[in-house]
């Protein structure tokens, strides 16, 4: 559905954007990630048609935004950044006159709006004015007009920003239930989300995409993934150590925590993928020893993004 | 077909965000206060013993609409650049131009409102006398005409900035020079030092003096077409400027 092809944004002299491809499919969630800055608003900034690209194509729905706006918008739905609303409004009448503008005429606006009401759960601020909402409210109304036209395709640029842990539940769920049928991409900051929501994962770094795969791959990246955590009583944390360093199989041991008679050693394997073979090691060698807890790491994402998204680190491409 | 339709949600709803807001009330109260005192106090309206508008009723409209019309235009552009919400509206399925000419129209009509509602001004010298209405007629549709050329222009300064003052201030100033290049004083002391060719051209720019035509009665189309034709070319401008904001 959606196609972006060698995409680039300059402004002035600072690339916003350089050069990224991917695409989406109906059906798929893509999770856009990448630290302040990254490229991802101006990204999604283009694929609406809000902002010409430099360099570079977006189809979407077979349509060129460039090329044939109005074909290409009709098909999308919008969320952008702080989810801007007409503050003059009320719920009711900003949801009337974005139905009114998508081209929906006569009874179908109010069913439209009465549906998105419904899943956004609105019912409760519906004839309140728009400058008057929490902000949690004002974020789910700009949602809401975002689908009020049950788009094929969803841009959101971090549809769960300042909502409550609730919120953020249900918006999560909703993306994921729209997500079957209709092709999203979205940005965000919070990792959980990636795993909780995304089909697949794009992490962009000054402009360019530094990594693109499914969560678990991109968990599979993490320096832990496959790493063995170990937490053992009464025995000495150096004596530890040295026994499982010298294990076949395993890069290092590190001990993380030493408490009186407690130790907690992180065990990292030379190759990620184990399958197990690590822990069983670790579990051999540990006869004897009094093991309160021992399981595999699958990597993190956090660690992930930030090893490769490090301001420090030298520029890289994709 | 679609386009109108398109162009009549967006003033539809402009129109509503000026009734949402006490700017319309504030507007319209101000106005009409300021053309009761100005025609009955300054103007000695009565002591003129004529049943005619033009001169001391029209004669005021391009000074209150020098500080007026961009109080209404001022937050067309700048508001939406603000809250975001220009965002939302130019990734919508219409055109840029669209939401241009639809929100010119909205405030456009809300002038043409307060313009209206002057009509006790009409009642009263058709009370008085026997006025020639078509005069006075004509007089109200140059006033509007007017009246859009200076909103055309706030709408280019609003689109310019986000605060809404700074957009104010530029569009009082532009409207004040086109004021004042036909203002009989300064014309006079331009033709002090300044051959009566360049005097011409400058006076030519001016709504003064092509809003004299239209209180006298006179319905020159060569007037219809200056107010038209900056109208144009300012909502031209504000397409180029919002093109150059989203460019980078």
């Amino acid at each position: 559905m959606i196609k972006v092809h060698n995409l680039a944004k300059v402004f002035g002299t600072k690339h916003a954007v350089d050069g990224i491809s991917f695409s989406v499919e109906r059906g798929e969630v893509l999770g856009f990630l990448g630290p302040n800055g990254a490229g991802k608003s101006t990204t999604m900034r283009m694929i609406t048609g809000f902002i010409p690209p430099s360099d570079g194509t977006v189809t979407v729905g077979g349509f060129d935004v460039v090329e044939n706006p109005i074909e290409s918008r009709r098909l999308i739905g919008y969320l952008p950044e702080n989810a801007p609303a007409y503050t003059d409004m009320t719920v009711y009448g900003f949801l009337k006159f974005c139905a009114e503008i998508r081209g929906l005429r006569g009874d179908a606006i109010n069913k439209s709006v009465n549906r998105v009401v419904e899943m956004c759960f609105l019912e409760r601020v519906l004839h309140q004015s728009v400058e008057t909402l929490s902000k949690g409210y004002g974020h789910r109304t700009c949602f809401a007009q975002s689908i009020i036209h049950d788009p094929d395709v969803l841009v959101l640029d971090e549809p769960t920003d300042g909502l409550d842990p609730n919120q953020k539940h249900e918006v999560r769920g909703l993306i994921r239930r729209m997500g079957e049928k209709k092709a999203i991409i979205f940005s965000t900051h919070i990792l959980e989300e990636v795993d909780a929501v995304c089909s697949r994962a794009i992490i962009i770094d000054r402009g360019k995409i530094v990594a693109n795969g499914t969560p678990s791959e991109l968990r599979q990246k993490s320096e832990w993934a496959g790493a063995v955590t170990l937490r053992i009583t009464g025995v000495n944390a150096s004596a530890v150590n040295a026994k499982l360093s010298q294990l076949p199989g395993v890069k290092r041991a590190t001990v993380l925590k030493e408490e009186a008679t407690r130790v907690t050693m992180r065990v990292y394997p030379k190759s990620t993928d184990t399958n197990g073979a690590l822990a069983r090691s670790v579990a051999e060698a540990a006869q004897g020893w009094h093991v309160e807890e021992l399981h595999t790491e699958e990597g993190r994402l956090d660690d992930v993004f930030r090893s490769i998204t490090m301001p420090d680190t030298p520029e890289r491409n994709a | 077909m679609n386009a109108w339709s398109n162009i009549k949600t967006i003033t539809k709803r402009e129109l509503g965000a000026y009734f949402s807001s006490p700017l319309a009330y504030v507007f319209i109260v101000i106005f009409l206060l300021l053309c009761g005192f100005f025609t009955f106090f300054v103007a000695q309206f009565f002591d003129q013993n004529q049943a005619a508008l033009a001169r001391p009723f029209m004669m005021w409209h391009p000074w209150f609409y020098l500080f007026l019309v961009p109080a209404v235009g001022m937050r067309l552009w700048a508001e939406e650049r603000r809250v975001g919400t220009i965002e939302l509206l130019l990734t919508m399925p219409i055109t840029a131009w669209q939401a241009i000419v639809g929100k010119f129209l909205a405030s456009w009509l809300f002038l043409l409102l307060a313009l209206v509602l002057t009509f006790p001004m009409v009642i009263t010298v058709n009370i008085l006398g026997h006025p020639d209405n078509g005069v006075i007629f004509c007089g109200y549709v140059g006033s509007w005409l007017m009246a859009g050329a200076y909103l055309a222009i706030s709408c280019i300064t609003s689109a310019m900035t986000r605060t809404q003052v700074v957009s104010f201030i530029i569009s009082v100033v532009i409207c004040l020079f086109l004021i004042l290049a036909g203002f009989p004083p300064v014309i006079r002391m331009l033709e002090g030092w300044a051959s009566p060719k360049v005097v011409d051209a400058i006076a030519a720019i001016s709504v003064i003096t092509h809003f004299d035509g239209f209180q006298k009665g006179v319905l020159d189309s060569r007037d219809v077409i200056f107010f038209l034709s900056i109208i144009g070319f300012s909502l031209f401008s504000t397409s180029v400027i919002l093109r150059g904001h989203r460019a980078g």
